[in-house]
Parts: C-alpha cells; sequence; structure tokens
C-alpha cells in the first residue's frame, strides 16, 4: 500500500512540475520534451489506477506519434516563439479577467455539483472486475458491437482526414524524372553514345 | 446478439448507401484521375437523389438502431430530405464552375458526399457521442471544402479561420457534453432527459447545456458566435458558400432542436431565454451589419445570419407549433439561398467572376430574366407577400404570438423591416442604376435550370403550401410525443 502510495506522489509529482515546464520553457524544443515526460507519468498514473490498456494507448499514440509530430513541426517550422510572445502583456488583463470568471464560475459548478441518482441504472457498459477481463478484452466485447456505429463512423472521419491532407498537399510537380525500367531497357545504343571524331590538337 | 442486425441496417440505411457510394466514387476517382470531376458530379447527384428515395421510403414510424444511437423518425426524415437536396442542388451548381475556376478535381463531391453522410449522422444523432463524432465527419469535410482552392491566399484563410473557430467550438461542446455525462451518468438522450426529469434544477448540468449550446450556435453562426461567416463566405470559392449557406444550417439546426427538445425538454424555462436572447442578436445584428456591405457574398453571410434568427424564434416557443414554422422557414429558406447563389454564379463579367453590388447595376436592361429572377428572390427573403420568403417569417412569428412572447415577434418584425432596406437596395440597384458592364452568358445549363425551379418554388408556394406544411406538422409532431 505504501509502495502505491509512494508512486503516486512521485508520478503525480512529476506530471505537474513537467506541466509546468512546457510552458515555461524558454526552447520550444525543451517544451516538447517535457511534455513527453509529462505523458510517461500520467501513463505510470494509469498503471496505478488498474487501466493499463489506456496506459499503452498514451505512450504509443501519443508520445509515439503526436509528441514526435510535434516535435518535427517545432524543429522545422521556425517559429519565431519570442515574436508569438509579443502582446501578451497587452493581452493579460482581459485573458486573466475571463480566466477568474471561469474559475468562479467552475467553483461554483462543482460546489453544487450531484451526481443524478439516477446515475447508476442508466450506465451504458459497466466495467467487469479485473478478475473477470482485461481492459483490452472488456473494451473488445463492446467497441465492436454495441458501439460499432461510433467505431464505423470515426473511421470515415479518418478517411476524410487522410483526403482532406492530400487534396490540401498534394501537387503534380511538372519535370520530374522518375525511373522507368522499361525505358532504360528500351534505350538503344545510338540514342545514347555519341561517336566524335576528334582531331589531334584540337580539342572537341 | 445477432438479432439486431437487419434492423440496425434498414433504419441506417440512407447513410451507409451514401457513404459506401463516397467511397465507391473516391476510388474511380485515385484510378481515373481528374479528367472525369464532370461525370462524378453528376454521379453524386444521382447518389444524392437515390438516398432521398430511400429516407422517404423508410417506415413512418420512429425506428431506432445501434442501441438507440441513432433514431429515424418523420422528424429525422423530413430535415434529411432538406439535406440532400441542398446538397444535391450546390453540387449541380459546382459542376461548371469548378472546371471553370480550375479547381476541377475528384475530391470535390466526394468531400460533399462525406459531409451529408455527417449532416445525416447529426440530425439522427440520439447520443452525445454521436451527436459529436457525425458532427466532426461534417465539419471536417467542409473545413476542407472552404479552402478548396488552395493556390488563393482567401480561400486557404477561410478554411483555415473556419477549421480554428470550429476546433474551438467543438472544444466547448465536448466540454459541456463531459458536464451532462458527469450528471446523467449516461450519454444517451432517452438517459439524460429521464435524469433530468427527475430533478430538473441541477446547475451542473444546465452549465454543460450553455457549452453545448454555445458549440451548436457556432455551426448555425448565431450571433455572438458569428465572427467566421462573412470572411469563410467570402473567401471560399463561391459554389462551396452556396453549399455552406444551406445543408450544414439545416442540419445543426435541426441537431440543435431534436437536442434542446428532446433530452432537455424539461428544462424549456433555462434554455428559452438563451435562445431568445441569441434569436434577437441575430436578428438584429444580421440586418443592420448588412446594410454596409458592398460584397454580394458578405451581404449573404450577415443575411444567413439574421434568418438563423428568426429560425430561433421558432425553437424559442419551444412549441410544437413553433418547431413546424422553423421547419417550414428552413425548407423556403433553403430554396431562397440556392436562388441567390445560383444568381451569383451567373455574375461574371469578362470571363471572371465579380462579387461587388456594383457590378449589378442596370442588370434590369442587361439581362432582364436573370434580374428579374434575382428580385424575386431578393422580395422573397424581404418577406413580401405573397412570396415564400413572406410564409416563412409569419409561421415563426405566429408560433412565437401563440407562445405569449411578444416582444420577440415584435423585435423581428422590426428587424426585417430594416433587412428589407438591403435587400430593395439590391433591386434598385439592378433596375434603377446606370448599366455596368454587361454579364456574359449563363455559366451552364444547370445553373439556369437550378435558378428557374426555385424561382418557381418561390413564387408559386402560396399555390400549393399543403404538403410542405402538412411534412413540417408531422415533423415537429414526431418530436413531442403525447
Amino acid at each position: 500500500m505504501i509502495l502505491q502510495a509512494l508512486a503516486f506522489y512521485l508520478f503525480a509529482a512529476v506530471t505537474i512540475a513537467s506541466g509546468v515546464m512546457v510552458i515555461a520553457a524558454r526552447n520550444p524544443v525543451h517544451s516538447v520534451l517535457f511534455l513527453i515526460l509529462a505523458f510517461f507519468n500520467a501513463a505510470g498514473l494509469f498503471v496505478l489506477m488498474g487501466a493499463e490498456f489506456l496506459a499503452f494507448i498514451l505512450v504509443i499514440v501519443y508520445v509515439g506519434a503526436v509528441a514526435v509530430l510535434f516535435l518535427f513541426v517545432v524543429m522545422m517550422l521556425d517559429i519565431n516563439f519570442v515574436e508569438l510572445r509579443q502582446g501578451f502583456l497587452q493581452y493579460l488583463p482581459v485573458g486573466a479577467l475571463v480566466g477568474v470568471i471561469l474559475l468562479v464560475e467552475m467553483v461554483f459548478v462543482i460546489g453544487a455539483w450531484v451526481v443524478s441518482p439516477e446515475a447508476t441504472g442508466l450506465l451504458a457498459a459497466k466495467a467487469p472486475a479485473l478478475a473477470q477481463a482485461t481492459n483490452a478484452e472488456a473494451l473488445g466485447r463492446i467497441l465492436y458491437t454495441k458501439y460499432v456505429y461510433l467505431f464505423q463512423a470515426s473511421g470515415l472521419v479518418l478517411l476524410v482526414a487522410m483526403i482532406a491532407a492530400i487534396v490540401l498537399t498534394l501537387r503534380a510537380r511538372p519535370g520530374v524524372r522518375r525511373q522507368n525500367i522499361a525505358d532504360q531497357v528500351a534505350r538503344s545504343r545510338d540514342a545514347s553514345v555519341e561517336v566524335k571524331d576528334v582531331p589531334v590538337g584540337k580539342g572537341v | 446478439m445477432t438479432s439486431w442486425v437487419p434492423a440496425e441496417f434498414t433504419a441506417a440505411l440512407p447513410e451507409i448507401f451514401v457513404a459506401l457510394a463516397a467511397m465507391a466514387l473516391l476510388l474511380i476517382g485515385a484510378f481515373r484521375g481528374d479528367s472525369q470531376t464532370r461525370t462524378s458530379g453528376w454521379f453524386a447527384v444521382a447518389v444524392l437523389i437515390v438516398a432521398g428515395g430511400l429516407v422517404a421510403g423508410t417506415a413512418a414510424s420512429p425506428g431506432s438502431a445501434f442501441g438507440g444511437m441513432f433514431v429515424a423518425d418523420a422528424f429525422a426524415r423530413f430535415t434529411k430530405i432538406l439535406v440532400l437536396t441542398g446538397t444535391a442542388l450546390a453540387v449541380i451548381l459546382s459542376i461548371s464552375y469548378i472546371e471553370r475556376e480550375d479547381m476541377a478535381r475528384f475530391e470535390y463531391p466526394v468531400l460533399f458526399l462525406f459531409a451529408t453522410v455527417g449532416m445525416m449522422m447529426m440530425i439522427s444523432a440520439n447520443d452525445l457521442i454521436a451527436l459529436y463524432v457525425g458532427l466532426e465527419l461534417q465539419s471536417l469535410a467542409l473545413y476542407v471544402a472552404a479552402a478548396f482552392r488552395r493556390d488563393s491566399l482567401r480561400s486557404s484563410e477561410a478554411g483555415l479561420k473556419y477549421f480554428v473557430l470550429g476546433a474551438l467550438a467543438s472544444g466547448m461542446l465536448l466540454y459541456g457534453a463531459s458536464l451532462v455525462y458527469g450528471f446523467a451518468g449516461t450519454t444517451s438522450f432517452a438517459g439524460i432527459a429521464k435524469s433530468l426529469g427527475a430533478n430538473p434544477g441541477n446547475i451542473g448540468a444546465l452549465v454543460g447545456l450553455v457549452f453545448i449550446m454555445a458549440g451548436l450556435a457556432f455551426k448555425i453562426s448565431a450571433v455572438p458566435f458569428h465572427m467566421w461567416t462573412p470572411d469563410v463566405y467570402e473567401g471560399a470559392p463561391t459554389s462551396v458558400t452556396a453549399f455552406f449557406a444551406v445543408a450544414p444550417k439545416v442540419a445543426a439546426l435541426s441537431l440543435f432542436v431534436r437536442v434542446l427538445v428532446g433530452p432537455f425538454g424539461s428544462i424549456v424555462a433555462q434554455w428559452q431565454q438563451i435562445i431568445v436572447a441569441i434569436a434577437i442578436l441575430s436578428m438584429v445584428l444580421g440586418a443592420f451589419a448588412a446594410i454596409k456591405q458592398t460584397n454580394i457574398k458578405r451581404l449573404m453571410a450577415y443575411s444567413s445570419i439574421g434568418n438563423v434568427g428568426y429560425m430561433l424564434v421558432g425553437l424559442a416557443a419551444g412549441t410544437e407549433a413553433g418547431v413546424r414554422g422553423m421547419l417550414i422557414y428552413l425548407a423556403i429558406y433553403l430554396a431562397m439561398t440556392v436562388g441567390t447563389f445560383a444568381c451569383i454564379l451567373a455574375m461574371r463579367v469578362h470571363g471572371r467572376a465579380v462579387e461587388g453590388l456594383d457590378d449589378l447595376k442596370g442588370l434590369g436592361r442587361n439581362r432582364p430574366a436573370l434580374a428579374l429572377v434575382l428580385a424575386v428572390f431578393m422580395f422573397s427573403m424581404a418577406g413580401i407577400p405573397p412570396l415564400a420568403g413572406f410564409f416563412g417569417k409569419y409561421f415563426v412569428f405566429l408560433a412565437a404570438v401563440q407562445a405569449g412572447m411578444f416582444a420577440l415577434a415584435v423585435i423581428g418584425v422590426l428587424a426585417s423591416v430594416v433587412a428589407a432596406f438591403y435587400y430593395l437596395r439590391i433591386v434598385k440597384i439592378m433596375y434603377f442604376d446606370e448599366p455596368a458592364d454587361a454579364f456574359d452568358r449563363l455559366p451552364g445549363r444547370e445553373v439556369g435550370v437550378v435558378m428557374t425551379v426555385t424561382g418557381l418554388f418561390i413564387a408559386l408556394f402560396l399555390i400549393i403550401p399543403g404538403p410542405m406544411l402538412h411534412a413540417a406538422a408531422v415533423a415537429a409532431k414526431s418530436l413531442f410525443p403525447g
């Protein structure tokens, strides 16, 4: 028990600290690296809660794909972050005001929070006990049966995203020399070699 | 476990059909290249017509599918047919335009079809997750459509602006949905209605509802979430703007109605004030901001903001009559807007598209037929009887008065008087100003056909309004059981 509590506080503290560093770091590459650290520790928290599938997904998808993509973008786009921060002070009062209002509202909402008494009866899919099924198994059971509609619809969303990326970026470039083996093989000697009679002492 | 399979497929058959057809079209395009864009455009129109037949053919009794996430009732049928009609007309208008503007790529009709699938899923959504997935499918396709002319700075700007603000709106909607889920313990509309019915005054669910409404208000471009509309309407290619102005509005408004009347039906008094406020703001801003516009696409953007305000008046009434009025208004708005955009697509001088109001000068002398059609649409938008636009406004204001919301109805009428100014100014420019350069010949026969059909619908609505009014009444009734 004490070990679990220790692990929890370690993961939680590192998550929050690296979260702060993401926005505080001057170098954007460091920001992304701290983001990855935050993801890893959040994954650790998920494992502590017994949600190992979410932990895997967080590491594979967020660290493996999203964060690396961020890193590429930050390195390749050469954004001037100092310039982006200009005007920060100018907008600070308005931003802070909106933030404070939202915070107060949230405090009211959470202060008066009740879960509807009907809620337990309305649960769509109760999570089975860990002894009966692992996370992945439990998710798989409902994902392809009960939620097949949403699963397929998300597939369509991804397809549209793929079409979108191609429509907006693919350009047919003229004058590209692609390798065409048939053309290469069909070349005759006459098309490639020219015999010149070079007079002595004159050059070509 | 196996017994649900056939029923699901029949209820969602139109969606499945359009999705499969879009994928087939994508494959054909990938193999045949951009040369067949005209053919695939007409193919897409045929797909939409068949889907309309499938929607009309589904059983009259409300059917739900996929564990209650998807519902096909009379309301869904009416609005789906509107969406399919709007999309089909927009695709027809696009076919010649995209060829002439050098953006004829086979993905164009495919994106429209996927957007349509998303809109139909929104209309049939009976669960917060289904709502969100449908909304994203539709929005994602629309963002790309706005930026479709990627070499144009304006078009890219329109797409990017729409994307960034749309993502923000989706974020708000999701946040609201999570609050509602946290309260009710379920995302299904029936479950939320049950939880709220038992304890109506819950503040957490209410804040969630406000966030959901903010997200949806963005999608229908109601004030104060309208900022993107003029820029996106102006920057996007005109044929895409014609699509934006009709189909997504129909889908998002129907979704709005279904969410408010369905799961949140027991707290009408709470959401009614918000709808009244955004309806008034939209009507007033739509009327006043349009006065100074010189670009006809921007003018249409403000006009659509105003029209959304009038439609929300019907929803604000919160009654069956109000929803019926809104549905009638939607149908008439669709015809007017598509027709007006057909006229805008015909605005070409020396082979170039023009968008200024000044370019319309003397149209009555240069091109009397085009001027007459546009004048019919403008009179109808201004709400002058006996044209159809008058009846749209009449039914929503009637519902508001019946619900005892006199102030709202009076403000609506006053706003429509102000709005009449800029509609009639277009008529004045066309008939009484010195002629500018004459327009080229119609850009394609299909544009003329769309113009004529919608124009006749608007002008002759008075003669046979019965079927439409009846269908709208049936559709509204299905949302208010008992």
